[in-house]
């Protein structure tokens, strides 16, 4: 425990070290956290806030405004499901349905098993093959119930 | 000598397995020992036909075979498609394909036909034509031709680019700014995604004209995160450019300089509006800024900024290229031009048209987008992103014009059009409206921040048939206080696709469920 402590304090240290001197630098840090350590912890926030000079209160502001920035840590993938109208206009309710079912949570929980976080999207830009998911970086088009399960058990495997 | 082949790199092909038809078609050109030469270029728009795969066959011209996916590969092959030989597959040249053809491709030229990162290919298309020609301009003259040109803002709000610039030009200060709005949160649209991942260096020429015009040097692109492919690809259009001289201390030689960055967004719709995308680059949350002063005035960190949609100044090359007279030329009434037009929802043939202003959405919905995916009648078609009005059969005829879209209580907005078949239910969709408004709520005005989720309640009450016409009284006194007292178009547009759902579709809020 102390080990992973001691590297993610360096870790930290690293990233607000490549940001000095940026004008305008929060965001890209918390973006840099959340890459390499998953989630941005309080204890993060208070580091981030004494190195930029602001309070904790700022920066946990920031983080808790932006629907991407994650305080927990996340299951080992996020599938993120559209649900935005284009999505809708092609029964993404029914891939909605399936994915909530499968997964046993709602929007924002993670599966029993750890592997999957389920986030709702409001439009991932591929609204001529709705319904759309993307699980990480991965998108996928023309999603129904039944090639979700197929995606799920593929990243599952993996 | 290699066969060419071209497959597209866009979110939506890959979406649709182009990554793995890829690989399918490396793999079958190793078994059959033939030498292929594969470039990953930007999507032609025909999303129903992805993955496209083009052969260049022994005339040079760009073959085109679709949708092929990756287990389809092996029998292609077999069947020649390295000699670009007939298949039930094979569509022939795109240019040739009426729904290419009837199209006025000026911003969306290049975007399918080179690779996207490639400074030579940008190049011998007509790219950077337009900055040679800016550099030998004083700001003003440049300013004048994006006046003249008649662009007006494609994110939304359509006003005039050129002014916004004359603004900015005019204030005196060591300090200024070009900021590129490509947080495109619109449900139904992705032209900004799909030229920045097709064509970036038409955006990144058109964010250095600006600068060089006003006087920054340092712009910042501002990325929504639901867009890694597209941040990837300005990134390596960013070092490609700068490696060439393009970008950096000195561009093109000039004695000018400019630099460009890629800043990520984290997921809020509301940063589409450009002074919370200012306080977000700032690192502070998005929260709408009180107007006056603009952006133009006092932007960016206090300073001078043009801050403009993608399509915009991925608009700017083609007219410092061909002149503000060529572009004004396209277009209707006070709309000119064109616009990146994206089809969506259901729809046959989803994809993205550029056509002149003027186009109705009929023609769009039918000639181009081919009916209903589901076969069913459309009934419904959102335009202008989740803040546009619902608009019935009877204005299908509208043209695609500000004024005219305006003149019946809608809005063109970014030229996304959501189709929804008879299937739906629009109580539901303005509810729905009213949810997305509560979700994306930046907070800092009370009729945007409480009224949506008191909206939701009332239609709420509207569903269950709970003292009906009382609630639907409420409901639209509800949306009266959103539109005219909140601070910027989320809480004061969510109005519109709510009240043209009552007023378009009222047997859907009348009927027991």
């Amino acid at each position: 425990m102390a080990a992973t402590e001691f590297d993610n304090d360096s870790t930290l240290d690293s990233i607000l070290a490549e940001h000095a001197g940026m004008d305008g630098p929060l965001l890209p840090i918390l973006h840099a956290v959340q890459e390499t350590l998953g989630h941005i912890s309080s204890a993060h926030v208070a580091r981030i806030a004494k190195a930029l000079n602001l309070s904790r209160a700022e920066v946990h502001g920031v983080v808790s405004f932006y629907h991407y920035f994650r305080q927990h840590e996340p299951g080992r993938h996020v599938v993120h499901v559209c649900r935005a109208e284009a999505c809708q206009a092609m029964q993404c309710e029914r891939t909605e349905q399936h994915a909530k079912n499968e997964l046993g949570v709602d929007y924002g929980g993670t599966s029993a098993d750890g592997v999957f976080t389920l986030e709702a999207a409001y439009c991932l830009g591929n609204c001529a093959a709705a319904p759309t998911v993307m699980v990480d970086e991965k998108l996928y088009g023309r999603v129904t119930p039944d090639r979700l399960a197929a995606i799920l058990a593929e990243w599952r495997s993996r | 000598m290699a066969v060419r082949i071209y497959i597209s790199r866009d979110a939506a092909a890959q979406a649709l397995g182009a990554d793995e038809t890829t690989a399918a078609l490396q793999l079958a050109a190793a078994a059959k020992g033939a030498s292929i030469a594969l470039t990953r270029v930007g999507s032609r728009g025909m999303v129903w036909l992805e993955p496209l795969v083009e052969v260049e066959d022994a005339n040079g011209q760009r073959i085109a075979y679709g949708p092929i996916t990756a287990d389809q590969v092996p029998g292609l092959v077999q069947a020649g498609l390295f000699d670009a030989a007939p298949h039930p597959l094979r569509l022939g040249r795109v240019e040739d394909m009426p729904w290419f053809a009837q199209q006025e491709r000026l911003t969306f030229a290049r975007v399918g036909v080179i690779d996207p990162v490639s400074v030579d290919d940008y190049v011998a298309h007509g790219g950077y034509a337009g900055l040679r020609r800016a550099l030998g301009m004083t700001g003003a003259e440049i300013v004048h031709e994006v006046v003249e040109s008649g662009l007006r803002g494609r994110g939304g709000a359509a006003f005039p680019t050129g002014i916004k610039w004359r603004t900015v030009l005019e204030q005196h200060s060591p300090r200024k700014y070009v900021v590129c709005n490509a947080d495109e949160g619109d449900s139904g649209t992705f032209s900004d995604r799909m030229l920045m991942e097709g064509d970036p260096l038409c955006l990144v020429e058109g964010m250095t004209i600006a600068g060089i015009a006003v006087g920054a040097t340092k712009g910042y692109i501002y990325l929504r995160c639901e867009y890694p492919h597209a941040g990837q690809a300005l990134r390596e259009a960013i070092a490609a450019a700068r490696a060439r001289g393009y970008l950096g201390a000195d561009v093109c030689g000039s004695g000018k300089a400019f630099e460009l960055e890629v800043r990520m967004g984290a997921g809020a719709y509301i940063c589409g509006e450009e002074t919370a995308l200012l306080e977000s680059l700032e690192g502070k949350r998005a929260e709408v800024r009180y107007r006056p002063p603009l952006p133009a005035i006092k932007g960016l960190f206090g300073q001078p900024t043009i801050i403009n949609n993608v399509i915009s100044l991925g608009s700017v090359p083609v007219i410092l290229q061909r002149g503000a007279a060529f572009y004004r030329d396209y277009g209707m009434g006070r709309s000119r031009g064109t616009l990146p037009i994206q089809l969506a929802g259901n729809l046959k043939h989803g994809g993205l048209v550029e056509k002149a202003f003027g186009v109705t959405l009929r023609e769009l919905l039918y000639d181009f987008g081919g009916g209903s995916a589901s076969g069913r009648p459309i009934r419904a078609v959102q335009v202008g992103g989740p803040l546009g009005a619902y608009l019935p059969e009877s204005q299908f005829d509208t043209p695609l014009d500000y004024e005219a879209f305006t003149a019946i209580g809608a809005l063109v907005g970014h030229g996304g059009i959501v189709a929804f078949d008879d299937t739906v239910d629009m109580a539901r969709m303005a509810r729905y409206a009213m949810e997305f408004c509560a979700v994306e709520s930046c907070g800092k005005c009370t009729p945007c921040r409480i009224g949506s989720t008191r909206g939701v309640e009332v239609i709420d009450r509207i569903l269950q048939g709970v003292e009906r016409q009382a609630n639907l009284a409420q409901l639209e006194d509800l949306c009266e206080t959103m539109q005219h007292g909140s601070l910027c178009g989320l809480g004061g547009m969510t109005p519109f696709p709510v009240m043209s759902a009552v007023r378009h579709f009222p047997g859907d809020f009348s009927r027991d469920r």
